[in-house]
């Protein structure tokens, strides 16, 4: 819903200097823990970002494990210190619904079938937030789960487009989004263009939807190019 | 909440969906039967019974005082919860909302916040202090597929139906009801599935379980989009989700016209 009072866009800049179709700074890492069997730390913006992956490895509990398959586990989790009103700890709503969306956001490019009866855990943990942190989020565990040697047909990259004084904008922060009328997180497998997460609040028409999502996928194709930079950073012979 | 489902059904139903038919013979853009009926407990400030083929979901709505978010002192408050109730389906265990029923509210909240739906300035009564807080609750009595456009069918139908408790100096009496809930929008949610490489609408039970990726999209009477949610373990193309939109936006037009009593 649109909340009044707050101008967004003056002379064509955004409130931090941003054109329509810029990004946020970003800077990814991959390695950054020693025990995971792979991390990824990613600024974007405001956002600090932690992500971990282990496995494939044994799932506990046991009933939950498939027969024919790996499962994929997210657990995506907010720090209480990491936005202005303490959060409390623990998993509440909006969390749940983050780790599920995310997990089939990841899900589909792992080759799950080579590995029965295992576990792919993600841990993605929220040090400070402002504004897409699912996409950070998402962005960063894909990452962990190359460095942790994952199986997977394609990396993935995530990115969000919105709407902000009736523009449509890629990558809203914080107040652009409390402001904003409309947002669009989206993740892409870029190698076949497979949309692994869509999804959307607040108010687009058919053609600002049509453009948004274009702009969301752009954004996730500038993602993606940082993602592979700096796997070939730690890889690279 | 998967059910185990063996192999050679699930390329039969693969095989059918892909050959532009259904199981239950319906067509790529056809819901199942969908009734509405509304007022059902007179202890509720408003409720509705959904059914879309065998899937069954009562929405029901309480309102009680309490006091606004600090951030919007002058509107009142919405709160939408769902059950996935263990008589509904042999999957279903109680105890706590597990991720798929926290997904169904989650998603129909969204639906009704973001279209603007209640108006909510005309719930506050002492700004700052004092509003209606308006509780959504769902209740899922029979699972067979689908259960983001029943509950949000049953969402709307029951604040539609729903009548303010009467207030006086601070004291709500629920058994003198009178104006109507200030409803100003009337979000209408369409769930498609891609099952391989189908895409289509109001996914059954059986087709929820083989489908690849799912898709629901909540619309106004404009047309505009108000929310969108991508679900299941696989993907969708650029083309596939432009396409499911157009689809869903015109099929809502259809579903609307139910609402009106």
């Amino acid at each position: 819903m649109k909340k009044e009072g707050v101008k967004l866009i003056e002379n064509g800049k955004r409130l931090d200097g941003r054109g329509l179709d810029e990004l946020r700074p970003i800077k990814m890492e991959i390695g950054v823990l020693k025990r995971a069997d792979g991390s990824a730390y990613v600024e974007w913006g405001e956002n600090k970002i932690m992500a971990a992956c282990y496995g494939p490895r044994e799932v506990h509990p046991r009933h939950v494990e498939e027969p024919d398959r790996a499962i994929v586990r997210v657990r995506y989790n907010m720090a209480p210190f990491s936005v202005p009103d303490r959060k409390r700890p623990g998993p509440d709503r909006r969390s749940v619904e983050i780790s599920k969306v995310t997990k089939e956001a990841l899900e589909p490019v792992v080759l799950t079938h080579l590995f029965p009866r295992t576990v792919v855990d993600i841990f993605i943990e929220v040090l400070q937030a402002n504004a897409g942190t699912r996409c950070a989020g998402i962005t960063a565990a894909a990452l962990a789960m190359a460095d942790a040697g994952i199986p997977m047909r394609d990396l993935v990259a995530s990115c969000a487009a919105g709407k902000i004084d009736g523009k449509v904008a890629l990558d809203l922060m914080g107040l652009e989004d409390n402001y904003g009328e409309a947002d669009l997180p989206v993740a892409l497998a870029p190698n076949k263009k497979q949309v692994t997460l869509l999804q959307m609040d607040g108010n687009f028409t058919r053609a600002e939807f049509e453009e948004a999502f274009e702009k969301a996928l752009g954004g996730c194709l500038k993602v993606y190019e940082m993602q592979k930079k700096t796997i070939r950073k730690k890889y690279e012979v | 909440m998967l059910e185990i489902i063996a192999d050679i059904k699930r390329d039969y139903i693969k095989r059918i969906v892909e050959s532009g038919k259904r199981l239950d013979g319906r067509g790529p853009d056809d819901y199942r039967e969908i009734k509405i009926e509304r007022d059902l407990y007179k202890t509720a400030e408003g409720s509705a019974l959904v059914s879309i083929g065998g899937t069954q979901v009562i929405a029901g709505v309480k309102m009680i005082l309490g006091e606004p978010f600090p951030d919007m002192p002058n509107q009142g408050v919405l709160t939408t919860s769902a059950e996935l109730i263990p008589m509904a389906s042999p999957t279903f265990e109680a105890g706590p909302p597990k991720p798929p029923a926290i997904e169904v509210a989650r998603v129909v909240d969204r639906g009704i916040r973001e279209s603007g739906a209640i108006d909510t300035e005309k719930l506050c009564i002492v700004e700052g202090e004092k509003v209606w807080v308006v509780f959504l609750d769902l209740h899922v009595l029979d699972y067979d597929g689908n259960l983001f456009d029943a509950s949000t069918l049953a969402s709307i139908s029951a604040l539609l139906s729903a009548k303010m408790p009467k207030l006086e100096d601070d004291r709500v009496i629920y058994d003198e009801r009178k104006d109507p809930l200030p409803v100003k929008e009337k979000p209408i949610s369409t769930t498609y599935a891609k099952i391989g490489g189908t895409v289509v609408l109001d996914p059954s039970l059986e087709e929820e379980q083989v489908l690849d990726a799912r898709l629901t999209l909540a619309t106004v009477e404009s047309g505009d989009l108000c929310a969108m949610q991508k679900g299941g373990s696989g993907a969708f193309t650029k083309e596939e989700v432009l396409n499911t939109i157009d689809r869903g936006i015109e099929k809502a037009k259809e579903l609307r016209k139910l609402l009106k009593v």
